[in-house]
């Protein structure tokens, strides 16, 4: 049976309000914008959990969210500047908003997506992040109890896609979205490319298609650039 | 040079990056990206920048050959499992036995720590390029830091525009000093306590 969806709309269509929601994307290099701007537009639901690294950017991807103020918390490892309408609410108090160190962050996705029950990291002992947390001394350090992170759905961006759901990224747009495909009860991956069974080879697949539930090819396929970096062709330089 | 020749080293956001210019080619230095890269090349020509390839600090950059794409939890598997010989960050306060603060100022928007509590607690060597006070004149490195703490007696060394010090298991010792800058200068601009290496130098003469 063929995974593919239609368009980006149908494949939200039956997100319910309140939904928790992982979303990739390392700024906005892999998000799968196209997911994001549908469940934006679908004005009659909202305080959705998110879990997603970063709180992106005004007029993209889960920016787009954020705007529409769809989003009642977000566990994430560093959010803010990029996304005034996230910055303005979570000042006000309207968002909840968890940090969890990145490595701590995607590693309790990790769990969650394995059926692990949670892990002991030397990541955070003595910190803020350790408050309320069960520690241990292991080897002479000390190590804090995390918990594991699953969700009700993920929107995961990938480069091509099959319909059996076999997903393979591109550089480093893979990012968070291979480990967060694994911990969702439905997972959606918005795709710049259906390619035919068979055509990513087995040994190629990053993603096994056992991990995904929907497959898109999304509709705006424009991939903006948040911070230029360049040098000229005479010599070293930045811009 | 505090890197290893033939090492792993990840670069933390804002000024590190700028080290990446300065390590020559011949060191054979692999820069790690927590983003999932590793071998990050120098940033690309104009027009052949890639939005699907970024550092850490969501720069576009290049890779080099021999270079690898990974996810973020593999990623942090090189940071927390040792594999990443050095990370080189900045700071806001650092105390005496190595405790860093560099992520958050109370009362402030705070945007996140990001992976900077996990390369601080997985980096074989952690360095520490910063000034020496802010700009207000106040001692970063300090007895005790007051602001929230991104790791505890984590850092190994500290380099600023005055001075190379080293976290030793008795204190902050303190080994070379800028040209034109007296040890006493040092000790007025640092609030904690300095032991003084043996052979305490002047700073880029050697190595």
């Amino acid at each position: 049976m063929s995974k593919i969806i239609t368009s980006s709309m149908e494949a939200v269509s039956d997100i319910p309000r309140g939904a928790s929601i992982l979303i990739g994307g390392f700024g906005i290099c892999g998000m799968a914008h196209n997911l994001c701007k549908a469940l934006s537009e679908r004005k009659d639901v909202g305080d959705f959990h998110l879990v997603s690294n970063a709180g992106g950017v005004d007029g993209w991807g889960v920016g787009m969210m954020f705007e529409n103020r769809q989003i009642r918390s977000i566990v994430a490892s560093r959010v803010g500047p990029a996304c005034k309408s996230y910055e303005e609410q979570a000042l006000r108090g309207e968002i909840e908003v968890e940090l969890s160190p990145q490595g701590t962050f995607i590693e309790r996705i990790r769990a969650g997506g394995a059926g692990i029950g949670g892990f002991f990291t030397p990541t955070g002992a003595g910190t803020v992040v350790a408050e309320g947390k069960e520690t241990r001394i292991i080897d002479g350090q000390e190590y804090i109890f995390e918990e594991p992170i699953r969700s009700d759905y993920a929107f995961i961006k990938a480069w091509k896609g099959d319909e059996r759901g076999n997903l393979i990224y591109r550089m480093s747009a893979q990012n968070f979205n291979p480990v967060m495909a694994t911990a969702a009860e439905v997972t959606i991956a918005e795709v710049e490319e259906i390619v035919s069974v068979g055509e990513i080879a087995p040994e190629n697949v990053h993603t096994p298609g056992i991990f995904v539930q929907r497959v898109v090819l999304g509709e705006d396929i424009e991939k903006p650039i948040e911070i230029m970096t360049n040098r000229s062709r005479e010599g070293l330089g930045g811009s | 040079m505090e890197v290893p020749r033939g090492g792993y080293v990840n670069l933390g956001l804002g000024i590190p990056t700028l080290v990446s210019n300065y390590i020559p080619e011949e060191y054979g230095v692999t820069i790690h990206s927590e983003n999932g890269v590793l071998g990050v090349g120098p940033f690309p020509y104009e027009g052949d920048e890639d939005p699907d390839l970024l550092n850490a600090s969501k720069e576009t950059v290049t890779i080099m050959p021999g270079g690898s794409y990974f996810d973020s939890a593999t990623s942090f598997s090189m940071v927390r499992g040792g594999h990443i010989d050095v990370t080189i960050l900045g700071a806001m306060e650092v105390a005496g036995n190595g405790d860093l603060a560099n992520w958050a100022i109370p009362g402030k928007m705070i945007s996140g720590m990001g992976g900077a509590m996990d390369l601080v607690v997985g980096a074989r060597k952690v360095i520490l390029t910063m000034e020496h006070v802010s700009k207000r004149g106040v001692p970063k490195i300090v007895k005790a830091c007051s602001l929230p703490l991104t790791g505890k007696s984590v850092v190994d060394v500290i380099i600023t525009d005055l001075a190379f010090m080293t976290v030793e298991t008795d204190g902050l010792l303190l080994c070379e000093i800028a040209p034109g800058v007296s040890e006493n200068d040092v000790r007025d601009k640092t609030e904690a306590d300095l032991l003084v290496a043996s052979d305490l130098c002047e700073m880029f003469a050697s190595d």
